[in-house]
């Protein structure tokens, strides 16, 4: 099975065209590369392009190795949500009575807790990234962006299983698929662009002040409170939606509940507010990531 | 269209040592300086004239200096197309940081470089590889992070563990491998890169005795292929063997450019200024520490200490020692290499005469030679003292010698020592034929 996952083909083209022409190459196809006090500034997404394929293997070895370190293995994953589910249940959805929009209550925590769990899992492990691979950092080249969007990618997996047991909770509480169920793509999208953003201002900030990690779990807990994930969204007065809609994972969780069980109201004003937060994040993100890039080998 | 693949002009690189206190680690610390600065900067009203304007960060002190080091100062040079440069230099020389910024790692201070290729950096051997993984799996991913692309580890994989010499172990997990096979493995990846230029840092020096061989001989290969390559090493055996062209680096700056013999010279010469220096304060040495070097020096026939020796005449080698543990027995290897780097001969006292059985707390062992054979020329004699195989203590460079005349042969003279590494006694003859059954 680990075969497969390293060799599974993409589907994407590599040629052997890798290397770009640079403008004062000496021969066509020789890159040419200046090295200098300053850098480059530039996004040079070009060249992440280029090293796709590492930031695949990075992926698939967090992957294997996590998954080789446990007695358990595919099962462990869905331990996390499961568990949480069961608690929340207990405590919030019998003991304290918690509104649930019509849904059996643990069905309803555990589709908050299943967008929520990749998030708070691919952000705490993108923003220490760096630190974590600091042999890799200080000693070999590489666009240092395809660290955390490494990190960000292997937690998919684990979406994958826990939303296969999503489909399995569908079938025990007699829920029936629907057409809107197309949505969750573009919600995970939408998360994973959420998890990078905020990753790449953390784990930046991480090589240089070892005090930030310290806080992160801490803030993904007080984040979760300020998240639909074991109330229902309809709590919040209406009037205060859009403010809501600056958490983006806020519309995450309530739209991926409606998309998946139909419940809920979900706003589209309140999704673009978390669309324009997760976008305004991620670019001040990679500017800043790529500003201060230079300086890893040096302070890591 | 030139051949220059690598053109370095000024490069320069500083690093700031700030005292702990000036380098913040926390963000707390870092708002809590600032903060206090602000504070200061406001009490302190005008700027005294003539004095270094404090900026945010730091404060001015007069040993401002002593805060920054320079760890590569204005180095320029360049490379031609297919040459193999070997870098040498003291630790802290700068070799390291100048293959770091050639290698995009870090960025340069000042200066600049101009590199045509594709580049392969090898500046660890096995940077990322994953205990957990197979090895297998640790292939795809080193080569993926050394910067191979899919098609080319596959095209290459067979080879590679071909290489490594590990078919057999190729799906379990690389933390069970000894440290002999997991080196191989990295080794066996790294030299199948596919790039023009090739930096590599002390990669030369893992393995055993064979495997080095193999590595040396593939790096070769490497170079005849027409592809330029970087070598830093303190191995002055390898570099001389392949390198035709080597670099000295001092204190972060370009000391000497020029052919390996020339270049090696000059850099033994540097770290003996005074033989006292490779037993005192001698960053080539090596050891446990267990029995220790003190002195060590060439004696000539009258047992006189002398740098310059006779061939043909007795000569001896002698050292003085502390032994700081009660270890009894401990053997002595020997080696003498000549200026071009070949090893003229080796001595183990245990396979001639025994190990030394009891070791005193302080003793000479003096080694002695009674007829030199060595034509005229510079040595310079390595020396281990081994306790159970494990180097008590390992000096490269422990004496200097040179041999400026002979006796060996009745002519006095004595061949290049391009062509002669040590003398042997011979006789010709030269008579009429005589009948030859057939």
């Amino acid at each position: 099975m680990t075969e497969q996952l390293l060799e599974r083909q993409r589907g994407v083209a590599t040629g052997g065209g890798d290397q770009h022409i640079a403008a004062r190459g000496l021969d066509s196809g020789v890159p040419t590369i200046v090295i200098a006090p300053g850098g480059s500034g530039s996004m040079n997404l070009a060249e992440l392009w280029r090293y796709r394929e590492l930031v695949y293997f990075l992926a698939a070895r967090d992957v294997k190795v996590k998954y080789k370190q446990t007695a358990l293995g595919a099962a462990w994953v869905l331990i996390q949500p499961v568990l949480a589910m069961a608690i929340f249940t207990l405590f919030l959805g019998s003991l304290a009575g918690l509104p649930s929009d019509g849904i059996p209550y643990p069905l309803f925590a555990y589709l908050g807790l299943l967008p929520w769990t990749y998030f708070s899992n691919a952000t705490t492990n993108a923003s220490t990234s760096l630190v974590t691979n600091t042999a890799l950092v200080a000693r070999v080249y590489f666009p240092r962006l395809a660290i955390p969007i490494a990190a960000v990618l292997s937690g998919l997996l684990d979406f994958a299983i826990g939303f296969g047991l999503l489909l399995v909770l569908l079938i025990v509480f007699q829920v029936g698929l629907r057409p809107s169920l197309l949505l969750v793509p573009l919600l995970m999208a939408l998360t994973m662009a959420n998890a990078l953003a905020v990753s790449l201002w953390l784990s930046a900030l991480d090589v240089r002040y070892r005090d930030v990690r310290a806080a992160i779990p801490f803030a993904i807990q007080v984040w979760m409170f300020a998240t639909p994930v074991v109330y229902p969204a309809s709590l919040v007065p209406a009037a205060y939606r859009p403010l809501y809609g600056l958490n983006p994972m806020a519309s995450v969780v309530d739209t991926f509940r409606w998309a998946v069980v139909g419940r809920g109201e979900p706003s589209a004003a309140m999704l673009a507010i978390s669309a324009a937060v997760v976008l305004i994040t991620l670019l001040t993100g990679l500017l800043y990531f790529r500003r201060v890039e230079r300086s890893f080998a040096d302070v890591i | 269209m030139t051949d220059t693949v690598i053109r370095v002009e000024d490069l320069s690189k500083l690093y700031r040592l700030g005292r702990t206190h000036d380098r913040h680690d926390t963000i707390r610390d870092h708002l809590t300086h600032r903060a206090r600065s602000l504070f200061r900067r406001h009490r302190g009203g005008n700027l005294i004239p003539g004095s270094h304007p404090v900026t945010t960060g730091q404060r001015a002190s007069s040993s401002d200096q002593t805060d920054t080091i320079w760890a590569l100062d204005g180095v320029s040079f360049e490379v031609k197309r297919g040459e193999i440069l070997g870098i040498v230099g003291r630790n802290g020389a700068g070799k390291s940081t100048l293959l770091k910024i050639l290698s995009r790692i870090t960025e340069p201070t000042r200066g600049r470089a101009e590199l045509h290729g594709r580049i392969g950096s090898l500046l660890e051997v096995g940077t990322g590889f994953h205990p957990e993984l197979t090895g297998r799996d640790n292939i795809w991913l080193y080569g993926a992070i050394l910067g191979m692309n899919r098609t080319e580890i596959q095209r290459d994989f067979d080879a590679i563990v071909d290489f490594a010499e590990i078919e057999k172990f190729i799906d379990t997990p690389v933390k069970h491998y000894s440290s002999g096979m997991y080196i191989r493995l990295a080794f066996a990846v790294a030299a199948h890169l596919d790039v023009d230029l090739l930096f590599a840092d002390e990669v030369l020096a893992v393995g055993d005795l064979a495997f080095r061989r193999k590595c040396l001989g593939k790096m070769k290969d490497v170079a005849t292929a027409g592809r330029t390559v970087m070598f830093v090493s303190h191995d002055l055996a390898s570099v001389q063997s392949l390198c035709p062209r080597v670099i000295l680096l001092r204190l972060g700056r370009l000391a000497h450019d020029g052919p390996t013999d020339v270049v090696v010279r000059e850099y033994l010469a540097q770290l003996n200024t005074g033989t006292d220096r490779a037993f005192t304060n001698n960053p080539e040495r090596s050891g446990s520490g267990a029995v220790r070097l003190t002195w060590g020096e060439a004696l000539d026939e009258l047992r006189q200490p002398s740098r310059y020796l006779v061939a043909g005449r007795p000569a001896y080698l002698s050292f003085r020692y502390e032994n700081r543990t009660g270890v009894k027995r401990a053997n002595i290897l020997l080696t003498i290499y000549n200026h071009l780097g070949v090893a003229v001969t080796h001595f183990d006292m245990a396979s001639t005469r025994g190990e030394i059985e009891g070791l005193l707390n302080e003793g000479v062992i003096a080694c002695q030679i009674s007829m030199l054979p060595l034509p005229i020329g510079q040595y310079r004699v390595a020396i281990a003292v081994q306790i159970n195989g494990e180097n008590a203590d390992h000096i490269p460079n422990a004496i200097l010698f040179e041999v400026t005349s002979s006796v060996f042969y009745p002519s006095g003279k004595t061949p290049d020592i391009n062509h002669c590494t040590c003398m042997i006694a011979h006789a010709w003859s030269h008579t009429t034929m005589t009948n030859i059954s057939k």
